[in-house]
């Protein structure tokens, strides 16, 4: 079976910085795969690239086996590869509801009909319902988003990622920000995630990433520094100290 | 912590909600249709209040709808009265086809420049529409074999409308066309923002990025409504031809882009009635400050413009027509904080 993802020497310069260099990572269907970093490590640039918001400089990426380095974001997202962002992006003058709405009717191939008045098809509604469930947002669905809470709204973010019922999942800092008091309800709905799908869990809270996450790679400097089991990186002496902002190597 | 099952039904109803017709909509229409029989002598700029209206309505499906900034939208209007002209000169005198020729234009012109339109930031969009509505202007100026040039195009003779309506001196059957249009165009544009397709257009506006995270192909959702915009100015220019039976440079000129964004502003957008609501009010406003201060009334559009973005439509319309708030409200305009 082919990973689930799988990027080759994938590499990204802006001018003389190199923001993502030589990067080789492969990530098993199903996996529950975690990469970390310092800041400025390049993490949210090398979700770019996969996305397609970014060309990368050389490199590919394989989405099942299939190279998608050239496809367009749009067409990512129909062949199974979704994310969620750091900083939220939503819809802000949308409710919850219509937000979902979109990504499910994009998904079943019904979101060009000009024709058609929204929230007559009951294959999305049904599906709507199902996931505002499943991601507790069902009391909020008709609030216009940009006034909901901001855990809530943090839980949007990943529910219509998942709307678009992916094989892969990008999760880009999914609990920063939440209050403590909220931080519960993500990890939960990220706990609860599929397990036939392959989720890449962007993260710095290391109790977040231990929880949830098999392997573990490490960028410094936009390139692959280590990979390997939670267990191998925990152990790593040179993981520690880059992370821990010491001294890494002379 | 949340309603365990949110029911299919609720959630059904509450998107139904969007496209449903409310009172007041309803007798804006009686009351635009009564006008038809009631205001004779008023027909003339009745007639020309339609015809803005449609204008500003194809804008708003670009800024309110879309989010794409254009100060060049009188391209495609000058391009649907050129057309409309010249065919009713070229002895096609049924109006109706005319306005689909005229449409047909204006979308094929629309869709080629929405590809120079898609990229770029709105800065970009602005000069881009700019530029391709002078680069139309001069080209009609320099065809004047065909366009008649500075001199317009003249010779227009309209057959009745239909082969029934016949055009009157007093304007009542160009009233009468034009408000059909632009009803018959206006639930077009109703139904279609009430669509999954127009529902995508507004994520767009709100944030290309997610959109495009969602699977939403922005490009090729903003090619779409761009042509469609396009098409719908195009009708507006043809009514302006086959009502006024003239057709000169002035329909692609630079201050006629201008105007209509005022009138969206004025209106408001993102609601469909934005545009028709302030073409109302430019077009009287403009009538009553012209007969008082001929050579000031862009003093006024000036001043009333600047108040308008600087204090904010919302809280101007809120502070003048409190007694309305709630009747616009039940026009279906989305109330939005600043």
């Amino acid at each position: 079976m082919a990973p689930a993802l799988r990027t080759i020497g994938l590499h990204k310069n802006f001018g003389g910085l190199v923001a993502t260099a030589d990067v080789s990572l492969t990530l098993e269907p199903g996996a529950r795969h975690a990469l970390i970093g310092p800041n400025g490590a390049g993490k949210t640039t090398f979700v770019n690239l996969l996305t397609g918001v970014l060309t990368p400089s050389a490199g590919r990426i394989l989405l099942e086996g299939a190279d998608i380095t050239g496809e367009s974001a749009h067409r990512r997202v129909r062949r199974g590869l979704a994310r969620t962002f750091q900083i939220n992006q939503l819809f802000r003058d949308l409710t919850p509801l219509e937000t979902i709405g979109l990504a499910v009717s994009e998904r079943q191939g019904t979101g060009r009909d000009w024709w058609r008045r929204v929230g007559t098809k009951g294959a999305v509604i049904g599906e709507i319902v199902a996931i505002a469930e499943r991601f507790g947002l069902g009391d909020a669905l008709e609030e216009r988003t940009a006034t909901l809470p901001y855990g809530k709204q943090r839980l949007l973010e990943i529910a219509i990622a998942f709307a678009c019922r992916p094989r892969v999942l990008l999760l880009d800092e999914p609990a920063a920000g939440v209050p403590e008091a909220e931080r519960h309800e993500i990890l939960a709905a990220v706990a609860a995630l599929p397990r036939d799908v392959a989720v890449l869990l962007i993260e710095h809270d290391m109790d977040l990433v231990f929880s949830f996450a098999d392997r573990i790679s490490v960028l410094v400097n936009g390139a692959l520094f280590r990979d390997g089991t939670v267990e191998e990186i925990a152990r790593d002496p040179a993981v520690r100290a880059v992370y821990l902002g010491e001294e890494a190597d002379a | 912590m949340t309603i365990p099952h949110p029911p299919a039904t609720r959630v059904t109803a509450a998107l139904a909600r969007r496209g449903r017709w409310r009172l007041p909509e309803v007798a804006f229409w009686a009351l635009a249709l009564a006008a038809l029989f009631l205001l004779p002598g008023r027909y003339l700029i009745l007639n020309e209040i339609a015809i803005l209206a449609l204008f500003a309505l194809s804008l708003d499906l670009l800024l309110g709808y879309s989010g794409i900034v254009s100060l060049g939208h009188a391209a495609f209007f000058g391009l649907g009265a050129y057309t409309a002209g010249l065919l009713a000169r070229h002895g096609v005198a049924e109006p109706v086809v005319g306005l689909f020729a005229a449409a047909g234009a204006a979308a094929l012109v629309g869709f080629a420049t929405s590809f120079l339109v898609l990229r770029g930031s709105d800065l970009t969009r602005i000069m881009v529409t700019i530029g391709v509505a002078l680069v139309l202007g001069e080209i009609a100026n320099r065809m004047a074999w065909l366009t008649g040039g500075a001199d317009g195009l003249q010779g227009i003779v309209m057959g009745p409308v239909l082969g029934t309506f016949e055009f009157d001196l007093w304007g009542q059957t160009a009233y009468g066309y034009s408000l059909a249009v632009l009803f018959v165009l206006f639930l077009l544009a109703r139904r279609i923002v009430h669509s999954p397709f127009g529902l995508s257009l507004c994520a767009i506006r709100d944030n290309p990025l997610r959109a495009a995270a969602v699977g939403i192909p922005v490009g090729g959702r903003l090619v779409a409504v761009y042509t469609l915009a396009a098409a719908y100015a195009g009708v507006a220019g043809a009514l302006l031809a086959q009502t006024t039976q003239f057709v000169s440079l002035d329909v692609l000129e630079f201050h006629r882009s201008a105007d209509v964004l005022l009138v969206l502003i004025i209106g408001g957008t993102g609601y469909l009635y934005g545009g028709i609501i302030g073409a109302v009010l430019f077009r009287l406003v403009q009538d009553e400050l012209a007969n008082l201060t001929p050579q000031y009334w862009y003093f006024w559009v000036g001043l009333i413009l600047v108040v308008l973005v600087l204090v904010g439509r919302e809280r101007v319309v809120a502070t003048l027509a409190a007694p309305f708030a709630g009747l616009l409200r039940r026009f279906g305009r989305p109330v939005r904080e600043a």
